[in-house]
This record gives C-alpha cells, sequence and structure tokens, in this order.
C-alpha cells in the first residue's frame, strides 16, 4: 500500500502511515497538540494548520467545510478527525 | 432573598446609570445551577436597556420561565417598537431564554451576536424555527444608537465560546456578560447595597471562568484601558460603587501564584504517586531522579496519600508536566488517582505533558487508562507509560530513569534529532 509521511511539527515527529489514515489516528499515538473534541467533524476543535502537502489530503467533505466556515478557519486548517493522508504533510495545532 | 431595601418591585425597571435600565429577573430559589454549581441564595438574570436618541437596545434576556417579569420590566420604559438592537454577549440559555419571544414582538429589531455564536444560534433555537436574522460582530465593531455608542469586545469562553462583551462608551457602562457576575439574588440589586457576596462572586470565578485563564486575561487586556463607571454583569449584583475593583480581583485570580519561585527558563514537572507496597513509589524515585538530570526541569514529587485533591489541582494548574504513577489493584489505577484526575475540569490542561507509570502483578491496565485519561484531558502524551512487574530491579529503575529523562527532554523540546516513527510500531 503507498505510504505517505505525517509530520507534526510542534512535536517534531514523523510517522510513516499507509495511505488513507486519518490524522487523528496517528496524531494521538505521537502526542501532538492537536486535540480533539467530538471525533466526527461536528465540533471544530481538531483544527489544524497545514504547513505543506495542502494537496496531499482528502478533499473536505460539505460537512467539513460547514464547520470550517463556522469555526472561521484560514486558508490552511482542516478538520484532523476527518483529513486522510494521500501524500506527505506537515501539519500543526491551529 | 435579601428583601429589606426592595429596589426591585415587580414591573418596574430599575434605573442605574443614565437611561440605561435594570430589566431583568429574580430566581431567589434557584440553589443548583448548570448542575455544577450551588447558589446559597439563588440568582438573577440581569437584562439591560439602553436608551438613545434614535431608539432603544435591549442587552440580554432573560431564563425562559422568567419571561414574564422581564417583558414586564421592559414594558415599563419602553415599547417594543422602539427597540432597534438586541444584542446577547452569549447565547446561554439562562440569557438567551426570552429571545424567541422579544424577538416576536419587536420584529423590526436587528439581532448582535458575537462572531463565534452562529452555529450555537441555530442549535440552541432550531424548536423555533424560522431562523433569525443576525448580525455578527467583533472586536471594535459599534452600533449607533443616537448619541449613545454601544461598542463589542470578543472575550471568547468566559463563560462559552461565544462570549463578547458590551460597552456603553458615553457612560463607561460594561456590559459584561457572566464575567464579574455571581449567583446571588438581592433585591437592593447593587454591590453597595446588597450582602456580601465576596464569596459567590470568587467561587463563580473558580468555577466559570478560571478553566480559561489565559482567556481571562485576554479580556483583562481589552477591558484594562476602558473607562468603568459601572460594571454590568449578566448575574448577580451590579456593580457601581468602584467596579474597578472587581476588574483587579479578576486580574488577582487569573495570576499565576508561584511564578516567584520557578525561574524564567525552568519548566515545572510534578510526580504523583501511590504505592502499596513501596513498588510505584521506588518507580516514582526514579523517573524524578532521571527527569531531573534534564535542564531547565524543576521536579517535585508527592505521595497522593499524603495530600488532598483540592491544593494539589492548583499546582497542577501552574504545572508543565505531570506523571502519575499507580499500582493496578482489580484491573484498574487506584482511587486517588482518579480522584485528583477527575477534579481538573475547572484547571486549563491544554498542552501540557502527561505520562504514566506504575508497578502491576499480571495484568496492569493502570498505566494505559491513566495515559488515556490524559489525553482525554487533552495533555500531550509523548513518551509511552512504564509498567514494571512487581518489584523494580535496578535494570528496570534504571529503565525509569530514562523514562523520566524522556518525559522532562520532551517538556524542554530537546529529545535529540526529531522523531520517526512507523505506523505499525506505535502500537
Ligand atoms: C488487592 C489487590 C489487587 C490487585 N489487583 C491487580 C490486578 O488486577 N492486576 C494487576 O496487574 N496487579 C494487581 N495487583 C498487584 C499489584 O499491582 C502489585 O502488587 C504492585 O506491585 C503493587 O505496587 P505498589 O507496591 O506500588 O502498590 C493487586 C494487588 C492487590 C493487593
Ligand atoms: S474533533 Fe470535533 S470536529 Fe474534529
Ligand atoms: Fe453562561
Ligand atoms: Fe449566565
Amino acid at each position: 500500500m503507498a505510504k505517505a509521511k505525517v509530520t507534526f511539527q510542534d512535536i517534531d515527529t514523523t510517522v510513516n502511515v499507509p495511505a488513507g489514515t486519518r490524522v487523528i489516528e496517528i496524531s494521538e499515538k505521537v502526542g501532538s497538540g492537536i486535540i480533539y473534541g467530538c471525533r466526527e467533524g461536528d465540533c471544530g476543535t481538531c483544527m489544524m494548520q497545514v504547513v505543506e502537502g495542502w494537496n496531499n489530503l482528502t478533499e473536505p467533505s460539505v460537512l467539513e467545510e460547514k464547520i470550517l466556515k463556522e469555526n472561521m478557519a484560514g486558508r490552511h486548517n482542516r478538520l484532523a478527525c476527518q483529513a486522510q493522508v494521500l501524500g506527505d504533510i506537515a501539519v500543526k495545532p491551529a | 432573598m435579601n428583601s429589606r431595601d426592595d429596589l426591585t418591585t415587580p414591573g418596574k425597571a430599575v434605573e442605574v446609570a443614565p437611561g440605561v435600565h435594570w430589566i431583568g429577573a429574580m430566581d431567589p430559589d434557584l440553589r443548583t445551577f448548570d448542575i455544577i454549581l450551588k447558589t446559597a441564595n439563588g440568582t438573577t438574570y440581569n437584562s439591560y436597556l439602553v436608551r438613545g436618541d434614535d431608539g432603544v437596545a435591549v442587552i440580554d434576556t432573560v431564563k425562559a420561565g422568567f419571561q414574564g417579569e422581564f417583558f414586564a420590566r421592559l414594558e415599563s420604559v419602553a415599547d417594543y417598537s422602539e427597540i432597534r438592537t438586541i444584542v446577547l454577549n452569549h447565547l446561554e440559555p439562562d440569557h438567551s431564554g426570552a429571545l424567541p419571544e422579544l424577538m416576536r414582538r419587536a420584529p423590526q429589531a436587528s439581532l448582535y451576536i458575537s462572531k463565534r455564536a452562529t452555529s450555537m444560534l441555530k442549535a440552541l433555537l432550531k424548536p423555533n424555527q424560522g431562523g433569525f436574522e443576525y448580525q455578527r460582530a467583533d472586536t471594535g465593531d459599534r452600533i449607533e444608537l443616537g448619541g449613545r455608542t454601544l461598542r463589542f469586545l470578543h472575550t471568547p469562553f468566559l463563560h462559552w465560546p461565544d462570549t463578547q462583551c458590551t460597552y456603553l462608551e458615553e457612560e463607561g457602562v460594561l456590559f459584561s456578560g457572566d464575567i464579574f457576575g455571581c449567583h446571588y439574588c438581592d433585591s437592593r440589586l447593587f454591590n453597595d447595597r446588597a450582602g456580601d457576596f465576596r464569596f459567590s462572586f470568587d467561587y463563580y470565578y473558580a468555577h466559570i471562568m478560571r478553566p480559561f485563564k489565559s482567556h481571562v486575561r485576554e479580556a483583562l487586556a481589552l477591558i484594562g484601558p476602558l473607562k468603568l463607571n459601572l460594571v454590568a454583569p449578566a448575574h448577580g449584583p451590579v456593580l457601581r460603587d468602584r467596579p474597578r475593583r472587581y476588574v483587579n480581583r479578576y486580574r488577582e485570580l487569573s495570576a499565576p501564584s508561584i511564578d516567584a519561585e520557578m525561574g524564567e527558563d525552568e519548566r515545572s514537572f510534578l510526580i504523583f504517586y501511590m504505592s502499596s507496597y513501596g513498588n510505584t513509589a521506588r518507580m516514582a524515585e526514579s523517573v524524578a531522579d532521571g527527569a531531573e538530570s534534564v535542564a531547565g526541569v524543576r521536579i517535585s514529587l508527592y505521595d497522593l496519600e499524603g495530600g488532598e485533591v483540592e491544593p494539589f489541582a492548583d499546582l497542577i494548574e501552574e504545572a508543565d508536566a505531570l506523571a502519575f504513577g499507580s499500582p493496578t489493584i482489580n484491573g484498574d489505577a487506584v482511587k486517588p488517582v482518579w480522584d485528583l484526575l477527575s477534579s481538573l475540569t475547572v484547571i486549563d490542561l491544554r498542552g501540557k505533558v502527561g505520562a504514566a507509570f506504575g508497578s502491576y502483578g499480571w495484568s496492569g491496565e493502570a498505566v494505559s487508562m491513566v495515559e488515556d485519561r490524559l489525553r482525554g484531558l487533552k495533555l500531550r502524551v509523548p513518551v509511552q507509560g512504564k509498567r514494571i512487574k512487581l518489584v523494580p530491579t535496578e535494570d528496570e529503575l534504571e529503565e525509569c530513569r530514562s523514562f523520566g529523562r524522556q518525559v522532562a527532554q520532551a517538556l524542554v523540546g530537546e529529545g535529540g534529532a526529531s522523531r520517526v516513527f512507523d505506523m505499525a510500531d506505535l502500537g
């Protein structure tokens, strides 16, 4: 299966993951400062900043777009509980 | 309720500043608020009406069930057709309860809520359909009422994420929402007349504001420069006599208590443990030893058996890293650890470093259960917990030292080169 590198800049940690993994599944294991509330794309708590590889994540769903908008997301923000990794990315808590 | 000197005759508004009336409701029988708060003498839902040359603004409403009292007071000083502006400083039901009916009676009014309140408005008012028109306010936005200007201050999380304050510039009146409020029902209404509500004021801060200390400081930075003739909170006495004292009290309460003891770039790492046969205790000593060897980290070691939850919670609030040592007893971590970990909801733990360790006999669930709880509390758990079977050997104590060192390094951002893992190895 295709592999991708996910770097959590806040803790200077990189994890090699199978493509399709959600960021949430990795960030909690390594202890990144990204925090979670509902875990289902509803609360916006897990907003993260995508520092590199913006296009290497799955497209946001309509629901994610809506929550991002309601939480005044910046240009490179995504929900870590929703976004799936397709290629190399670097992220940090928003 | 204290009724001597009653200012709050039903059906009457009370002028609290020139052209500003209190039109709130008294709830003297309330004893428990939002499940978590006690009150020995009820509360008030304070709502205010501001009159300008071009119309009237209503700031906050009351809890549903108290509408009648609110509308009667409102009607004593204004006609619904005069209302141009309705402001909700936050959308919690104790202040938005009468909003639907107010909007129905004053359909021409514009509703102003904070920029964070949009999704909540929809979720809260679902049953009322129709969707209101509203404006989103941010710090610095102003509304002109004719010779009167309302200005907004965005003060998120005090008490809900969507909280704002509203400031009447010409009179120096701050409508502060839950900030500077308390659950205290006194019909003498003003701080210089009401009974002794200092305890209620501090208690309210401790339960509602304390979890958001850093937001309190940000809000105080916005409020500090304002001229304040009157602070008009959403609960409890209206603060007209030397209102600045209450702002200063918040400043004291939100300031760190022990920074004098800690060096500028020193980080505080607390280690708590509980131990029946001394195994976890010995692990704790070694974790402390290892952590101590990292420059810039100050260690404190506590046996939970010798302390009480509250002072420990105070210490935790000021700390940068926390480790909990618990043996596994009947498949669980021990109660004093859970007692402490369940008492931290009033504290902002976000981003602190957490770790767990402990001795066990056969199954050893305690460590991972505590780690899960730490993550649940929004701590970051960068180093996998340390478990030792029964009595730790010298080698195992060395592992504990190394564990302590790694946690401390994660705290100061060392840990050598950046770490690289394979997903499969993360367990
Ligand atoms: C009443 C009791 C229940 C226990 N239950 C468990 C258990 O469910 N799982 C386990 O791994 N160890 C269990 N143990 C073993 C302890 O975790 C083990 O003795 C440990 O070394 C005690 O550490 P301490 O000296 O720091 O208290 C139990 C011990 C006692 C006394
Ligand atoms: S955790 Fe709630 S949206 Fe991601
Ligand atoms: Fe509130
Ligand atoms: Fe309130």
